[in-house]
């Protein structure tokens, strides 16, 4: 090879440990234009860009590498923007390691190209440049899309249809917009203003957003079929698991989405300027191993908790989150109690958390999962001294709107059922994407499959007049 | 931007508040509720909805000042405007024809019962209004209730008016004015919502009783308002907050309705609403 391979991967500049958790400012600073240039210098410009195929919108990341190599950031936005609307979030919050970056070549060597890093900072370079272009708008189809959920999924629909020339509208249940980004994932690691840039510039297409409707409750989606020519729902899954175990009901037991929500859509961390308390506790256990879980642990950190668990029934190897997010916790101090099953929480006589009832596990055979199988160590439960629990197992989608819609195939875990390629639901008009079809998943896959969606909408929108 | 309309104190401490909000009113039924926030700031606080005017799009709500989100709606002026208004959220409550209902209230479930009461009525029930207060000047829309009710009777503890006492007293007031419930609905604070279950357990009246814990999206989204009804959790938001009275786990849910106790350190003992500030006595911290 005629080149030496650059195996020098660069670090992207973060917070100090010790200083940051004392604040909700973003953790990891970005690439300075010296360390993005010495990134994308790295890059072999593959003819056979594998990178670009573990990308689930496909981006051509050889092509805008080049052009960070060439200092022309601007065109480097404009390609990644050809199909990710949303750079500046996927590039900080997208599983990198397991999509895009799992793909790079240089992944052989250890050393992958820090593709979500050179993406945040061609995203952060147009914000801070203040100069953002719009794209070219379709002449108005005089067709009416309605739209349920402000989140990734809804947001990405929104874009291509109105840049498509449809008139649209997205009905929001909550306040405010961007569906987890805003209430679920912490402003330190997505701040909450390019969540609402982005929004904002959706809005500057011409897209009407309509908050604090609920559909299903304020009008159904029948109701609403009445008047518009086509609807997507990305209503997300917003319904939390319990565990089912006794004690889940004791005063100081969240599900991790109440108390996200609490946090950053509430803004309860600048309680008592903003209105929504936020119970400041000494020891906190967190019930689960995802990214939900770590975003709890670390809010609990910066609320000032003396000691905060992470309680995960399988070893570190099987923690569902993203690599990066669980060295982070670990740097700032969360105690990983894995191998840990809770079993009971314990209350006191004023009916608040006192403990959490735990036994340890030990990994047998693989199950259909492919993971190891954790199985109770006989005899070896103990008492966790906390004063709050926060569970983080999972969510799956509501059912307001199936329960409400006529003739709308649902799956089995309430998902609703939609097709893969397009997005079409059971219903004639009605496309659905994003969590609320596949369950908890990611920002990515959400635009991903919104922007099908939108393909095949448009299609459907265009070919009624002939 | 959602205009008030009317922002008064009807009786010490309980405001009516009317806000525009056509997409509520055109779609909300009886037992609805609705979230608000008073400002950017805001809480976001649940509501029932007392009455609307589907034409003026507008919708009302009877409010108690206990705390400092209620607070800030008592300082609105008609013409001002709130950031939040989402709804109609719940269930609504299951209205049919089922011969004697006694619908009991208190404190903003006066208003709250109203819709529920109208609905009773046009479905064919005979409605026995009991109406329950510290005292006289704490009673409203009674003209309302004597001109749709079959019978209104109150119940006062100081005694100004009708029976001296509190809801316990209920069971016996009825029998003694020949009633005989095929159904109770209550409304208003908890401990008399409580207190209604304790004493129509034993005559074994069905008893449905609109709950009012802790909520932020009021969606099903968060899973604070979660309570235990038969042996299992139901969320109030989307399950309710229509629930069997004698089903409830009622320690458990008051336990949970003083979570913020601590932080809320508004003083509700000047409320005027005795079973309000009853429901706070004796807890020291969360
Ligand atoms: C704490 C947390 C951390 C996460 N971290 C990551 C991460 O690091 N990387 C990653 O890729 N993914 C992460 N995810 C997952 C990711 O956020 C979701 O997969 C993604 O947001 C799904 O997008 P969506 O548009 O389908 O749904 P959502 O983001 O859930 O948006 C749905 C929207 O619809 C609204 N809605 C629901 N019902 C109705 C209704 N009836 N009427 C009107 N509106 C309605 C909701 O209020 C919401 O605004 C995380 C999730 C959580 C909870
Ligand atoms: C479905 C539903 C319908 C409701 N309808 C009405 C209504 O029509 N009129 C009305 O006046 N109130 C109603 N409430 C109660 C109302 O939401 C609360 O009184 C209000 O949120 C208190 O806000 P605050 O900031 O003024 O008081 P806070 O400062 O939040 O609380 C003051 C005190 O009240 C207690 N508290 C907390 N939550 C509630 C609660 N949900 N209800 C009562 N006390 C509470 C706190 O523990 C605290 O000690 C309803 C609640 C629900 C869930
Ligand atoms: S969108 Fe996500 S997967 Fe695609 S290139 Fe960017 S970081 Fe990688
Ligand atoms: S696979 Fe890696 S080295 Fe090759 S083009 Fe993609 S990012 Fe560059
Ligand atoms: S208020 Fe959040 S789930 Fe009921």
């Amino acid at each position: 090879m005629a080149k030496k391979l650059n195996l020098d991967r660069k670090a992207m500049p973060k917070q100090k440990p010790w200083e940051r958790i004392k604040n909700f400012d973003e953790v990891a600073l970005g690439y300075t234009v010296e360390l993005a240039q010495a990134e994308a210098e790295r890059c072999l410009s593959c003819k056979k860009a594998f990178c670009s195929m573990g990308c689930p919108v496909g981006i051509d990341i050889p092509a805008f590498i080049k052009c960070i190599r060439k200092g022309d950031y601007a065109a480097g936005v404009r390609k990644i923007k050809e199909t990710n609307a949303l750079p500046a979030i996927c590039g900080r919050v997208c599983p990198q390691e397991e999509q895009c970056e799992a793909k790079c070549v240089l992944g052989n060597k250890d050393a992958p190209i820090a593709i979500g890093r050179l993406e945040r900072f061609l995203a952060d370079y147009e914000a801070s440049s203040g100069k953002r272009e719009t794209p070219d708008r379709t002449e108005p189809t005089g067709k009416k899309v309605a739209i349920v959920g402000a989140g990734p999924a809804g947001v990405t629909v929104a874009n291509d249809l109105a840049l498509l020339g449809h008139s649209v509208t997205i009905f929001e249940a909550l306040h405010d917009c961007g569906g987890v980004l805003t209430y679920g994932i912490p402003e330190f690691r997505l701040p909450k203003a390019i969540v609402r840039r982005e929004v904002d510039y959706v809005r500057s297409l011409g897209v009407d957003i309509v908050t604090d409707f609920i559909v299903g409750k304020t009008r159904t989606v029948d109701s609403l079929m009445e008047e518009y020519d086509a609807m997507f729902i990305g209503a997300g899954a917003g319904l939390p698991w319990f565990l089912g175990i006794d004690g889940e009901n004791l005063n100081g037991v969240y599900s991790a989405n109440e108390y996200l929500t609490r946090v950053n859509l509430m803004k309860g961390f600048r309680f008592p300027e903003t209105d929504t308390p936020v119970k400041r506790s000494a020891k906190v256990a967190v019930i689960g191993g995802g990214n939900v879980a770590m975003d709890a642990a670390r809010t609990s950190e910066r609320l000032g908790a003396d000691e905060t668990h992470i309680v995960y029934r399988r070893s570190r190897k099987e923690l569902p989150a993203r690599e990066e997010e669980v060295e982070n916790a670990e740097e700032e101090g969360i105690i990983f109690d894995l191998l840990t099953l809770p079993t009971r929480i314990l209350g006191d006589e004023r009916g608040w958390v006192r403990a959490l009832e735990c036994i340890k596990m030990r990994l047998g055979e693989p199950d259909s999962s492919g993971r190891r199988r954790p199985l109770p160590i006989e005899g070896s439960d103990f008492e966790l001294e906390v004063d709050a629990v926060v569970i983080a197992i999972g969510n799956s989608p509501n059912p307001l709107i199936p329960n409400s819609t006529k003739g709308l195939e649902i799956g089995k875990r309430g998902n609703i059922v939609a097709d893969e390629e397009t997005g079409k639901t059971s219903r004639e008009g009605i496309w659905a994407g994003g969590d609320v079809v596949t369950g908890a998943a990611t920002v990515i896959s959400a635009m991903g499959a919104a922007r099908n969606a939108a393909a095949s909408m448009h299609r459907y929108l265009m070919d009624e007049d002939k | 931007m959602y205009k008030v309309v009317e922002r008064k104190m009807i009786v010490p401490n309980l405001h009516e508040l009317v806000v525009e909000a056509p997409h509520v009113a055109s779609s909300v039924q009886p037992g609805n509720f609705i979230i608000l926030r008073a400002d950017e700031n805001g809480e976001r606080i649940p509501l029932s909805v007392a009455d609307w005017d589907r034409e003026a799009g507008t919708v009302s709500s009877i409010f108690m000042q206990v705390g400092g989100s209620t607070a800030k709606l008592a300082q609105l002026h008609p013409g001002d405007e709130i950031p939040t208004f989402a709804g109609p959220l719940g269930r609504e409550t299951e209205i049919e024809k089922y011969g004697t209902v006694v619908c009991v209230m208190g404190c903003y479930g006066i208003g709250s019962m109203w819709p529920v009461a109208r609905a009773l009525k046009e479905a064919g029930n005979e409605i026995v209004a009991v109406i329950e207060a510290r005292s006289t000047f704490l009673l409203y829309w009674l003209d309302r209730y004597k001109e749709l009710c079959d019978k209104v009777l109150y119940c006062t503890r100081d005694g100004t008016l009708g029976r001296k006492g509190h809801a316990g007293e209920i069971p016996d007031m009825l029998r003694s004015q020949g009633v005989k419930p095929d159904l109770v609905m209550a409304h208003g604070c908890t401990f008399q919502m409580k207190r209604m279950a304790d004493v129509t357990r034993e005559p074994g009246w069905k008893t449905v009783v609109n709950m009012n814990p802790i909520m932020i999206d009021g969606t099903g989204m968060c899973g604070v308002c979660r309570l235990t009804v038969g042996g299992e959790t139901k969320f109030a938001c989307v399950d309710g907050p229509d629930f069997d009275a004698h089903e409830i786990d009622w320690d458990e849910f008051l336990a949970r309705r003083k979570t913020y106790f601590v932080e809320e350190t508004e003083p509700l003992r000047h409320s005027g609403c005795g079973e309000h500030a009853e429901e706070h006595q004796g807890v020291s911290s969360g």
